[in-house]
Parts: structure tokens; C-alpha cells; sequence
């Protein structure tokens, strides 16, 4: 498909010149994004370039089955310009984005409102009307921000006719700290430190895509040794969050067993993350041009063993779960997403993945080490919370079975590399598959090299509107079990 | 059969819940570092390479004053430890951080090279709350890494049901507030409405970097560069995030259950 594309060609974690990238007026540039995602390409940012007065809007595709990145642009506009969202709903949330910091009106969006921007006091989101379901039976339930739970805030407001939930819109903005404004003109000294906490449970694979913008910018890549370090640190990311996630779905159907162990086992994992380097989120690990602490020989073997035996009693907390009936028989048919759905909003991730969708940047647009090295994609059908459960604990095993493998075959050699300066006027994309799903960043430099545009998207930003249909027809008393088996970021929508 | 299994798996697992205040504390990762401490008589004249390299701007020089560190707007990189010449900063190992007053984290002058740990509550507040916490959490801008190493102490390893603190699910059921993240602007009002809700006598913990002073993000206009400035805070733990030891121990100290001589005067009844 994507060999007649007239978008420019890019693979994951690499760069092209500005000027390279071919630009239309902008009712034609959201025709052509719309044929290309018509031919089976995914949209992975869509953002606004300021030029002078007015703003250029910008297309990341991706064509998944070909390997390769297109990007698209359209020419200066103002004002308006024709929706995208009314045939392609992926586009939703990018439109309004790009509304509020641009002023750009997406013309016939369903539903336009503010993303992140603050009321008039400035002092809580922007909220403005929610979507209601009129009529004497329907009741409508409003949660949040503040949680009941060790949880980020953000609203939920369910209309409902008695149990069932007709409809959820979720707000978000509370945890917006401006991320993105304060990356123009960067990368600063505090920029890597807030890459890691964009979503801090997610740090390494944030970390690893800014790091990895920034050697694409530099035309080079980080030694064998630190991307090796790198692919290592992602899986025990994903192993810490996914054996999390089983137990607190555990939790929420009183199985206490599983939720016991899993919590314990969590930590364990984490701990494995500090034995790296100190820190349990991995903060301080990845730095552009390598990494910033070593896997010595002694270090490696402790990081096995404890390895081994997380896993393996990993694996017995999770078999007592599956092995239970009435686990299975809350997590069947409930929260479900049909693949058609998942494809349309666009879902990435474990959440797409749980809907039989094959999507997964580890093999779809492999960059650094996972060029050599790859784990199986874990697809499961179905759609509903036991799939997105079954996904998470085969991802644990594949990613248990990975580390095994890598710890096995070091990369040796140098553990980072001074990063010449970033090429000025170019454009640099870079994907990595966290735990959640696609982490995307895109960086656009000026012509002193700086960053002129830098676009965060988490996986997160794509998936919330997936919880918001897996609500549709479901208990309302089913929403917590809903909401673990997605546990998305606040903060990476908010950034 | 299958309640069998479980039961036989439970019991095979055994108790693992640390022994810690009892026993010994676990050791902290060895790349950790713990809480840093800072001589400045040790800085070389007209040194200044910590300041350049801290990214939250935690380490000052003021001209002709010694070097700063504010141990609140520290993430914990070591960025400075490694580049100083003269070993002026270095780290303890120690986990211990949590604080009274914000200018108990201030490091660097003579006599105030390490933090000065927070004492127990009063006797009134220890009466009240001394066996029986009851929290609600506020994220406010937190990045979701101080809050899992918050959640993480309800986990049986920690289990802090074993000093009566619980985190509960409404402000009107609890006796004080846990702020993590930066308190951003779109937050405050949330805040301000949970600090609300709490019955007085009520406490305030900010947990992390963030809510001490705005971590990462200091500076920014989109955050109020923690907690502090829109309601009052009994006790700082500082981390990015706090490792979940040195969170456990800010709280035990609180609540004194520590078996410690405390380093701080007793404090005021707050509202």
C-alpha cells in the first residue's frame, strides 16, 4: 500500500528534512490522509506547526503491514478546515487538540471541546456541556476527579437507565503540566526528567523515544549496548505494570489470592528495574546517546535468578486465577470492544491486541534492538476484559522468555556516545511499544537546530474512547473491572 | 478441590510481610544512594559544577554564599554527586528524609549538612491519630510514580493496615490528606475542595518532589509548584518518587512509632 502513497516515507526512529515532506492546501490534505487511512494506514499524530499567523497541520501515518512511517503536511491555514473525524474517527481527539492550541476548526467535528485548557478561573478543566441521554427512566452519575482509590483524578460522567450504561464520556485535563509548551525552543536541562514522567509508570519507554528522537535528529544511533539495555529495561516495565494489573483485576472480583501475590510480585519486578539502576521506574536509566549505568556480569546474574523466580511465581498466582471459574465468569462478555470498533477509534496497544488486532511497534516498525531481536505479538479475540487480562499475562511470558533469551546473548561495547548536534529544519519520528501501547514522539527542530515542535502522544490518548465503548450496554457496577483491565494514563493524556 | 488449592497455595507462600520497624529496614537498591548530604566547606573556591547540572535548579550559589541544596526540589539524578570535585555532596544511603518545615531540607550549612528529620505528632494529634490514620490520596498532576509507590505499602510486603493506616475513599471518612504531583492549576480547586471536606483536626503529607515544590516541572505557569501553596503541610517526604521505605518511614515517624531518638522539636496542633 504504501509504495503509491504520495506521502514521504520514514521508518520508526529516524528523520527527514522539513522541506522534504510533501504539503497540500488543507481541504486536500485531509482527503489524502483520508485515502491513505482508507488503504489501511493508522493515524499516529496529527498536530498543528505554527508559520507566522498561521498554523500547518501535520500527518503521521502509519502503514503497519509495510514497516514504514508517511508523513504528510498541509499548506499555512487559519480558521477552519474540513473534519476528518466525521469518516475517521481515530482523528477525534487529535482535531480537538489541535483546536484548542491552535485555534484551527476542524469544520462538522461531532463533538469539539477543550482537551486540556483551564476554566475561566483558572483553576480546574474547561469542562463544558457532557453529552445526555434524555428521558424519565435515565439517570446520570458523575465520578470525579478525585478518585477512591491511590489513583490519578480525572471525570467520568455515565448516563444510565437503571444498571446499564448507555453512555460514557470521560473528561480529562486535571493533571496538565505543560509539557509540551515548555519543550519549544529545547531540549532544556530538566527536558529528559520530564520525559520520563510524562507517564511515570511508563518511563522507560517515554525515555527511550525522546532518546531516540534525539540520536535520529543527531543522524546517528546509540551504541548496540545501550539499546540492548534499553530493550531489556522496556520488558521489565511491561512485566512490573501487567502483573500489577492482573491483580488488581484480581482485586476487583474478590479474588484475593491472585491480588495478594500479584501486588507482592509487582514490586519484585520493580526492585529488578532499581538493581539496574536504582530507581524503580527506571528514572536516570536512558539518556540520548546511550544509557547511564552498566549490566556488569555479577549484576546480569543476580538480575536472572531474581527474575526466575518472580516469574515462577508469577506464573502460579496467575494459574490459580484462570484455574477459577468465577473469575472467568466475571471477565467473559463483559466491557466488550468488537475489532471493528478498536480499528475505527483507533486502539493500540494490549487494548487493540485484546480485540484480535495484530499491532504491536516491537514488529510492526522494529527500531533498536528490536530489530535483532523480537517476542512473539500476543493477540487474543473477544474484546472484553478477559482478553485484555489473557493478552497481559502472555505478554508475561513472552516478555519473561525475552530477558531470559537477551541475558543470554549481551550486546557488548560501549554504554553511550556523545550525540552530535541536532540537524536544523528536519523532522524526527520515533514509536515504542510500552506496556500500554504505541508511545509516539514526533520532533520538528528550527534552523538553529532547536526544537521548534515536539508532540507527545501516549498510548493512552488513543485508548480512553476504548473504555468509553466497552461501558456501552454494561453494568455500571462492571465499570471498575473496565477500567483496571484498560488502566490507562491520566497524566500522558494531559501532559 | 479447587478452595483446597488455594488455601494449600496461600499457606505455602507463608507470611511475607517484612519484619521492618521491628527488625531491620530492607536495604535500599544499591544504585539508589539514599538521602544526600552536603558539606559545603569541602566546595572548592569558585566551584559551581553541581549548579550547572542539576535540572530542577535544586543546588544554589548564591554570590558569596556557600552552596545550596534543597533536598525538596531534588529528583534524586546524582548528576551532582558524580561531577563534584571535592565530594561536598554526597549520599548517605540513608532513606530517611521525610521533614516538618520545608527549610529542613535545605542542605549545605554548618550543622545543617543532612536533613533534620521530622519528630512525632503532639500529644493531642498522637492521641487522635497515633493508632488509627485514615488518609484520602490526591493526585494532583502526579505521574502515577508516587502514587504506585503509595499503593504499594497496602501490598502484603509493606502492609500498613498494621499500624492502623488505611487510604479511604472519601475526604468526610479520613483524617488527613496524602498530596503526590505538583498540584497543577487544574487540580487546585479539587484540592481545595478535598482539604475542605477533611473534619479538623486534619494533616497534610506531601509526598515526592513534585509536591514539595514542583519537581520536574518547577516554574511552570500551568502548575502551583506543589502543595504547599494552596494548603498548609505537616509533613514533606521528598523522592522522584520516594522509594516506598522511605514514604513508610516519614509516616511511622509521624505517627511515633519509630524506636528513635527524634532530632526535631515537637511541633504546634495544626488546623
Amino acid at each position: 500500500m504504501s509504495s503509491t502513497t504520495p506521502f514521504a516515507l520514514l521508518a520508526n526512529a529516524t528523520s527527514l528534512p522539513w522541506a522534504e515532506i510533501p504539503a497540500w492546501p488543507a481541504a486536500e490534505f485531509v482527503r489524502s490522509t483520508a485515502t491513505e487511512l482508507n488503504r489501511g494506514a493508522r493515524l499516529c499524530a496529527w498536530f498543528g506547526v505554527p508559520e507566522g499567523a498561521a498554523t500547518r497541520l501535520v500527518a503521521v501515518l502509519a502503514f503497519d503491514a509495510d514497516n514504514t512511517l508517511a508523513v504528510g503536511r498541509s499548506h499555512p491555514l487559519t480558521g477552519a478546515y474540513p473534519t476528518l473525524t466525521d469518516t475517521h474517527p481515530q482523528a477525534h481527539l487529535f482535531e480537538r487538540e489541535v483546536w484548542e492550541q491552535h485555534g484551527l476548526k476542524p469544520e462538522g467535528h461531532p463533538w469539539l471541546k477543550p482537551v486540556r485548557r483551564s476554566n475561566d478561573a483558572g483553576n480546574a478543566p474547561a469542562l463544558r456541556e457532557f453529552f445526555r441521554v434524555e428521558g424519565g427512566e435515565v439517570h446520570e452519575v458523575a465520578v470525579g476527579p478525585v478518585h477512591a482509590g491511590v489513583i490519578e483524578p480525572g471525570h467520568f460522567r455515565f448516563q444510565c437507565a437503571g444498571e446499564e450504561v448507555l453512555h460514557l464520556e470521560i473528561a480529562l485535563g486535571y493533571q496538565h503540566r505543560g509539557i509540551e509548551a515548555a519543550l519549544a525552543g529545547g531540549p532544556h536541562r530538566a527536558t529528559m526528567n520530564q520525559m520520563e514522567t510524562v507517564a511515570g509508570d511508563t518511563t522507560i519507554a517515554h525515555a527511550t523515544a525522546h532518546a531516540s528522537i534525539m540520536e535520529a535528529l543527531a543522524g546517528t544511533e546509540a551504541p548496540l549496548r545501550a539499546q540492548w539495555l534499553r530493550a531489556l529495561a522496556l520488558e521489565l516495565e511491561r512485566l512490573a505494570s501487567h502483573t500489577g494489573d492482573l491483580g488488581a483485576l484480581a482485586g476487583d472480583v474478590a479474588f484475593l489470592p491472585t491480588m495478594s501475590a500479584c501486588g507482592k510480585i509487582r514490586g519484585d519486578f520493580l526492585n529488578l528495574t532499581a538493581l539496574l539502576c536504582g530507581n524503580r521506574f527506571g528514572r536516570g536509566l536512558v539518556r540520548p546517546g546511550g544509557c547511564r549505568h552498566d549490566l556488569d556480569a555479577g549484576r546480569a546474574a543476580q538480575l536472572l535468578e531474581r527474575l526466575d523466580n518472580a516469574l515462577a511465581e508469577t506464573k502460579q498466582a496467575v494459574e490459580w486465577f484462570w484455574d477459577a471459574a468465577s473469575v472467568r465468569a466475571r471477565f467473559e462478555n463483559v466491557g466488550t470492544v468488537h475489532p471493528a470498533q478498536a480499528a475505527d477509534v483507533g486502539l493500540v496497544g494490549l487494548a487493540a491486541r485484546a480485540c484480535g488486532l495484530v499491532r504491536d511497534v516491537r514488529y510492526d516498525h522494529p527500531a533498536g534492538w528490536h530489530r535483532f531481536a523480537q517476542a512473539p505479538v500476543a493477540v487474543w479475540p473477544g474484546g472484553d476484559v478477559f482478553a485484555r487480562a489473557k493478552v497481559r499475562s502472555l505478554e508475561i511470558e513472552r516478555s519473561g522468555d525475552y530477558l531470559r533469551e537477551q541475558l543470554a546473548a549481551p550486546a557488548e561495547g560501549a554504554l553511550r556516545d556523545e550525540l552530535p548536534p541536532p540537524a536544523p529544519d528536519t523532522l524526527a519520528v520515533a514509536l515504542v511499544e510500552g506496556w500500554r501501547g504505541e508511545v509516539c514522539h514526533v520532533a520538528l527542530t528550527d534552523a538553529s537546530g532547536r526544537f521548534r515542535r515536539y508532540k507527545v502522544i501516549d498510548p493512552s490518548f488513543h485508548n480512553w474512547m476504548g473504555l468509553a465503548l466497552a461501558l456501552r450496554g454494561t453494568a455500571i457496577s462492571d465499570f471498575p473491572i473496565c477500567n483496571k483491565s484498560f488502566n490507562l494514563s491520566y497524566c500522558g493524556v494531559d501532559l | 478441590m479447587f478452595i483446597i488449592d488455594t488455601i494449600a497455595h496461600r499457606l505455602k507462600r507463608g507470611c511475607e510481610t517484612m519484619a521492618y520497624p521491628k527488625g531491620p529496614a530492607p536495604a535500599l537498591p544499591d544504585r539508589h544512594g539514599g538521602a544526600l548530604q552536603v558539606d559545603a566547606s569541602r566546595c572548592a573556591a569558585g566551584c559551581e559544577a553541581c549548579v550547572a547540572v542539576c535540572p530542577t535548579q535544586a543546588i544554589t550559589k548564591p554570590t558569596g554564599k556557600a552552596v545550596a541544596l534543597d533536598l525538596g526540589r531534588c529528583i534524586f539524578c546524582g548528576d551532582c554527586v558524580a561531577v563534584c570535585p571535592s565530594k561536598a555532596i554526597t549520599q548517605t544511603g540513608d532513606h530517611r528524609m521525610a521533614v516538618h518545615q520545608r527549610a529542613n531540607l535545605m542542605l549545605g550549612e554548618p550543622g545543617k549538612e543532612q536533613v533534620r528529620l521530622a519528630a512525632a505528632l503532639d500529644k493531642k494529634l498522637l492521641k487522635l491519630f497515633g493508632r488509627s490514620l485514615r488518609l484520602r490520596q490526591v493526585s494532583a498532576g502526579g505521574c502515577a510514580g508516587c502514587e504506585a509507590d503509595t499503593n504499594v505499602l497496602g501490598t502484603i510486603g509493606w502492609d500498613i493496615g498494621r499500624f492502623g493506616i488505611q487510604f479511604v475513599a472519601s475526604p468526610r471518612h479520613a483524617d488527613g490528606l496524602l498530596v503526590t504531583g505538583p498540584v497543577s492549576k487544574n487540580m487546585e480547586l479539587a484540592l481545595q475542595k478535598t482539604y475542605a471536606a477533611v473534619a479538623a483536626p486534619k494533616i497534610v503529607i506531601a509526598v515526592g518532589a513534585c509536591a514539595i515544590a514542583g519537581g520536574p516541572f518547577v516554574g511552570h505557569p500551568q502548575i502551583n509548584n506543589g502543595a504547599s501553596p494552596i494548603v498548609p503541610v505537616d509533613l514533606f517526604i521528598p523522592g522522584c518518587p520516594p522509594h516506598p521505605l522511605t514514604i513508610l518511614d516519614g509516616l511511622l515517624r509521624l505517627l511515633g512509632r519509630l524506636d528513635e531518638t527524634p532530632r526535631g522539636p515537637a511541633r504546634k496542633t495544626p488546623a
